[in-house]
């Protein structure tokens, strides 16, 4: 059920590379990314703190903070290749062609204005409307994404909203131009579990409807597994697997995905232990040789400690892994496990 | 990866005497504006029934957990039963002794030894400017668990191993951990006093998922080794499905269902329950339907008449607007819905997948 | 974004970094410690002791300096007593220096202690003394010093008074100083009491003194340092001032701030030197003492940049 899949990519990544210039040194936090997104699918970027994920997303959508900064690689929406574009020409396609959710709905919404002054500006920087229209097409959109009373409610300011109806004044704030892209940057994560449900349902429907495709960053694997098409693990910056999103969850390759899916606590089975994987990522200082993930790998072998792999096609996925190489991982290592 | 399917060996759900037993416990919070702003403003007192009378007996060597969303007043709980805030009403009796009685110094750090507290955030845990070891060590000093600094060196250095970290960490300061190490220092501070009963206020949920499992591993390791009683607030329920030997579902600073684990999973009964359930995402790719979940917790400064879940429940008559439902006992556990009550609503049967 | 934070920290966690990166701060040091070393170093390195009668001769005064028709012994011209006025002023900076330094001592105490008590105990003593400091707070610190020397003054004898002025002068600076303390780590206290590792230290059931004086105050002292710093510059300003409106130091013990006032008389009639070397001493010292204060400021708390 992956739309459009063998249509023209809406967004192309191309090995993205993203530092963040130190004292003590360079430190490279995406290394290499590259994956697409066709129109209107949902890619799932999943990955724990740290895993350059979110700098992924701002990367993408031109909001890297300094002293970050993009230091190789593409970033091609529709054709047209837009990271290297000055500020105010990706100010425009923001808004315009990619909107953005952040985790924080009241970072993203002006405490001082009514939300209906936020949306009719924001639409009318994108699209020729009058401000009798704009105020129409806000309403509209309010009631769009689910918020009782939108009439009144366009008037009020941002404190007036609970955490979950907020979210959705956002959600509505990227739609406002219509979209053919939308960053999602842990839309749920500051969210109770019954609003993350409805938040969740909400993008979905949204999407499916308009026919926009999302980005969706998270760390939460239960978000993604109910929300995604397909599903890009990241690890130390890295791309670790990429794939349709059943067979990431139930069926992953790289032994990374298979430890993260393992350690989520699922409602089937009750064990005396979870499946753990030991230690913890490495330190954006301290990544090692090969494989990002060999000390904490059970398969690792020599190959891993020396070689970099990349992505390579792994059953129905594509996983960064030597164990999917005809040479595969070679000597197996000798070494006491780590722990955390 | 090993440990799948094997046979699950919990705590005795029944039988245990009661370790800690909080009767009509509440707290109220006053949260209103500053009274010059009252007079001024008219504006009426304003007071959070954080926790609005709950009982709870924990037995011995059980984990007894307690979920809900935000606001609901489990961390309120938590804070009430290590005595970080007193009560405003209703008694907290631990093996026996009613923590509200007078009593000298001594004897009341003799009952506090004997519980102690894990918190959620690794990172405001642990004071920045202290060596661990100085952390872990400040429990068994207060307490004064060891005679000489070499007892106490053997003690902090055997605690930092128990949860796999090495006496060499002790030198160190919290800023060099990360978060799933940090957590590891805070339950070794919360051991070092060689307590019986711990409280963990959502330990894991600021932890990436495969830290969030080392953790929830230790703990249920560490509880096997030395005959722990947890009291477990979570918002997360597969990590309480995980952990817990009896489950607490609170609401608006009441509880609504109490029940064995399996019961109160495979069999939920109150309304509520049975929503948060439909909250946990379907990792099996079941394609197991979820019930549309509506609302949001109403503000506990203006709590709703009746039942107080009545705005959002699907099975709410005029009763439950009117009459706040009792608790009654039902399966071996507790519920207070008038659906229930008056057999308008049956327990559900529910399967998850992998079972 | 919590990666991008960790980046920021690991960038200026490094106070002797962002010293090195600022020369301006470095030239404030600079001038901070060679003011500081020939205060300190003046009984050494002086021609005369400035504060001692029998070494002054009436036929000495207002020598001009040298290049303007002075002489080597004295290399900044004199004042009217015929004082030397370079020896004057390394001692009159010392004096300053250390009326600022005590005054920084006693405010920063009372400021602390007083702050850690209305933000850990709350409640009523909060409130009194976070009014107290408020009423405090409309009196300008000048003001409140004048009322309290005014009222020395008037209960002990003009001869007992310029025994005690230097004590009189600190204590009446502390206490318009100690506010600012006070307000400080109140707040900050506020900040840290809910912390989880105050809490930990509550379960473990130890008493609040020693949970506030062990936690807590550690916690709160980089704020403090910054105001210390800040509040150098300003009491020896204040105290500048002070003595410049003949409530300060008398003018047998002259400070920076007495020997501008002595200038002063005799400014128009071209004894320009007696006002300008004090002045421009104080003001090299209370500007270097201030980037320094600035400096430390930013680099302990890297949102401000």
């Amino acid at each position: 059920m992956i739309p459009g899949s063998n249509q023209a990519p809406l967004l192309e990544v191309r090995n993205l590379r993203v530092e963040f210039p130190t004292r003590r040194g360079t430190l490279v936090a995406v290394d290499d990314v590259s994956f697409s997104i066709s129109p209107g699918e949902v890619l799932g970027v999943v990955g724990e703190s740290g895993a350059g994920k979110s700098l992924t997303g701002a990367a993408i959508i031109g909001l890297l903070e300094p002293p970050g900064r993009i230091a190789g690689g593409e970033v091609v929406l529709e054709g047209e290749r837009i990271d290297n574009l000055p500020y105010e020409r990706m100010r425009r396609i923001r808004g315009a062609r990619i909107g953005a959710i952040f985790q924080d709905p009241l970072t993203s919404l002006n405490p001082l204005y009514s939300i209906g002054r936020q949306l009719v500006e924001t639409i009318q920087t994108h699209l020729p409307l009058s401000a009798a229209d704009a105020r129409q097409r806000a309403i509209d959109l309010l009631k769009e994404v689910g918020i009782p009373g939108a009439e009144t409610r366009v008037d009020h300011y941002p404190h007036q909203f609970s955490g979950g109806m907020r979210q959705r004044v956002v959600i509505a704030l990227a739609l406002c131009a219509n979209p053919r892209l939308i960053v999602a940057d842990e839309p749920t994560t500051a969210l109770d579990v019954s609003i993350q449900a409805q938040i969740i349902a909400l993008l979905k429907r949204l999407c499916r409807e308009h026919g926009t495709a999302v980005m969706l960053v998270t760390h939460d694997m239960g978000v993604i597994a109910e929300t995604a098409d397909r599903v890009a693990v990241m690890y130390a910056g890295r791309l670790a697997e990429i794939g349709p999103v059943r067979d990431v969850v139930k069926n992953a390759s790289h032994p990374y995905t298979r430890g993260l899916m393992g350690s989520i606590p699922s409602l089937g089975v009750r064990t005396e232990r979870l499946t753990q994987i030991d230690g913890a990522m490495p330190r954006l200082t301290a990544i090692p040789r090969g494989c990002a993930f060999n000390p904490r790998c059970p398969d690792a072998g020599q190959r891993c400690t020396a070689e970099r792999p990349d992505l390579m096609p792994a059953g129905v996925t594509r996983a960064a892994c030597w164990l999917y190489h005809s040479q595969g991982v070679g000597p197996a290592l000798a070494r006491e496990t780590a722990n955390a | 990866m090993p440990d799948t399917g094997v046979a699950v060996s919990r705590p005795p759900a029944s039988g245990g005497k009661p370790l800690v037993r909080l009767s009509a416990l509440k707290r109220y919070f006053d949260v209103s504006p500053p009274w010059l702003a009252r007079v001024l403003e008219r504006k009426p007192r304003a007071i959070v029934q954080a926790v609005a009378g709950i009982d709870i007996e924990i037995r011995k060597g059980e984990t007894f957990s307690l979920v809900g969303e935000s606001g609901c007043g489990k961390s309120t709980v938590a804070r009430l039963v290590v005595g970080l805030y007193p009560p405003t009403d209703g008694a907290i009796e631990f093996d026996g002794n009613d923590m509200a009685a007078r009593r000298g110094r001594v004897e009341m750090s003799a009952i506090r030894r004997r519980m102690q507290m894990i918190f959620q955030d690794p990172f405001a845990s642990l004071n920045p400017r202290w060596r661990v070891f100085d952390i872990i060590a400040e429990p068994i000093r207060a307490f004064k668990l060891a005679s000489s600094t070499t007892e106490v060196r053997q003690r902090v250095d055997d605690l930092l191993r128990q949860v796999k970290l090495t006496p060499a960490d002790g030198s160190k300061y919290p800023h060099e951990f990360s978060g799933g190490q940090r957590q590891r220092i805070s339950i070794a501070r919360a051991l070092a006093s060689r307590p019986e009963f711990l409280v963990c206020d959502e330990p894991t949920s600021a932890l990436d998922v495969s830290v969030q499992a080392q953790i929830l591993n230790l703990m249920m390791e560490l509880q096997r080794e030395h005959g722990l009683t947890y009291l477990f607030i979570s918002h997360n329920l597969a990590v309480v499905y995980h952990i817990s030997t009896r489950v607490g579902v609170m609401y608006l600073g009441r509880l609504v269902e109490v029940a064995d684990t399996d019961t109160l999973f495979r069999r939920p009964k109150h309304p509520y329950t049975r929503m948060l359930l439909d909250t946990i995402p379907d990792l099996d790719m079941t394609g197991r339907q979820r019930a549309p979940v509506a609302g949001e917790v109403p503000s506990p400064i203006n709590p709703p008449s009746g039942c107080a879940f009545h705005p959002r429940c699907p099975f709410a008559n005029d009763r439950c607007k009117r009459e706040r439902p009792a608790t009654i006992p039902i399966e071996g556990g507790l519920v207070a819905c008038h659906a229930i009550e008056e057999g308008r609503l049956k327990a559900e049967d529910r399967g998850y997948g992998g079972h | 974004m919590a990666l991008i934070d960790s980046f920021r920290r690991a960038a200026d966690s490094d106070i002797w970094h962002s010293f090195r990166a600022s020369p301006m701060t470095m030239a404030a040091a600079a001038v901070t410690l060679f003011i500081v070393l020939a205060a300190f170093l003046a009984p050494l390195i002086a021609l005369q002791n400035p504060f001692d009668p029998a070494n002054l001769n009436l036929s000495d005064a207002m020598r001009p300096p040298m290049f303007f028709g002075g002489e080597w012994s004295f290399p900044m011209g004199s004042d009217d007593q015929g004082r030397d006025l370079y020896s004057a002023i390394l001692y009159g900076t010392r004096l300053s220096l250390e009326v600022g330094l005590a005054v920084v001592f006693f405010s920063m105490i009372l400021g602390i202690g007083l702050g850690l008590v209305a933000g850990y105990v709350g409640g009523t003593l909060d409130a009194i003394i976070m009014r107290i400091a408020d009423v405090q707070l409309t009196f300008p610190a000048i003001l409140i010093a004048l009322l309290i020397d005014g009222v020395v003054r008037g209960v002990i004898s003009v001869k007992r008074h310029e025994e005690i002025a230097v004590f009189v002068i600190v204590a009446s600076i502390s206490l318009a100083f100690w506010v600012q303390y006070a307000r400080t780590v109140r707040g900050s206290v506020m900040v840290e009491r809910n912390k989880e590792y105050v809490q930990a230290a509550r379960v473990i059931g130890l008493p609040r003194w020693l949970i506030m004086f062990r936690h807590v105050l550690p916690n709160v002292m980089g704020p403090v340092l910054v105001i210390a710093t800040i509040n150098l510059g300003l009491a020896i300003i204040t105290e500048a001032t002070l003595s410049f409106l003949g409530v300060g130091l008398p003018s047998t013990q002259p400070s920076l701030g007495t020997l501008i006032r002595i200038g002063n008389e005799y400014l128009n009639s071209g004894e320009w030197w007696i006002t300008i070397f004090p002045g421009l001493t104080l003001a090299a010292l209370v500007l270097a003492v201030n980037l320094l204060g600035d400096w430390l400021r930013d680099a302990l708390n890297p949102k401000l940049r």
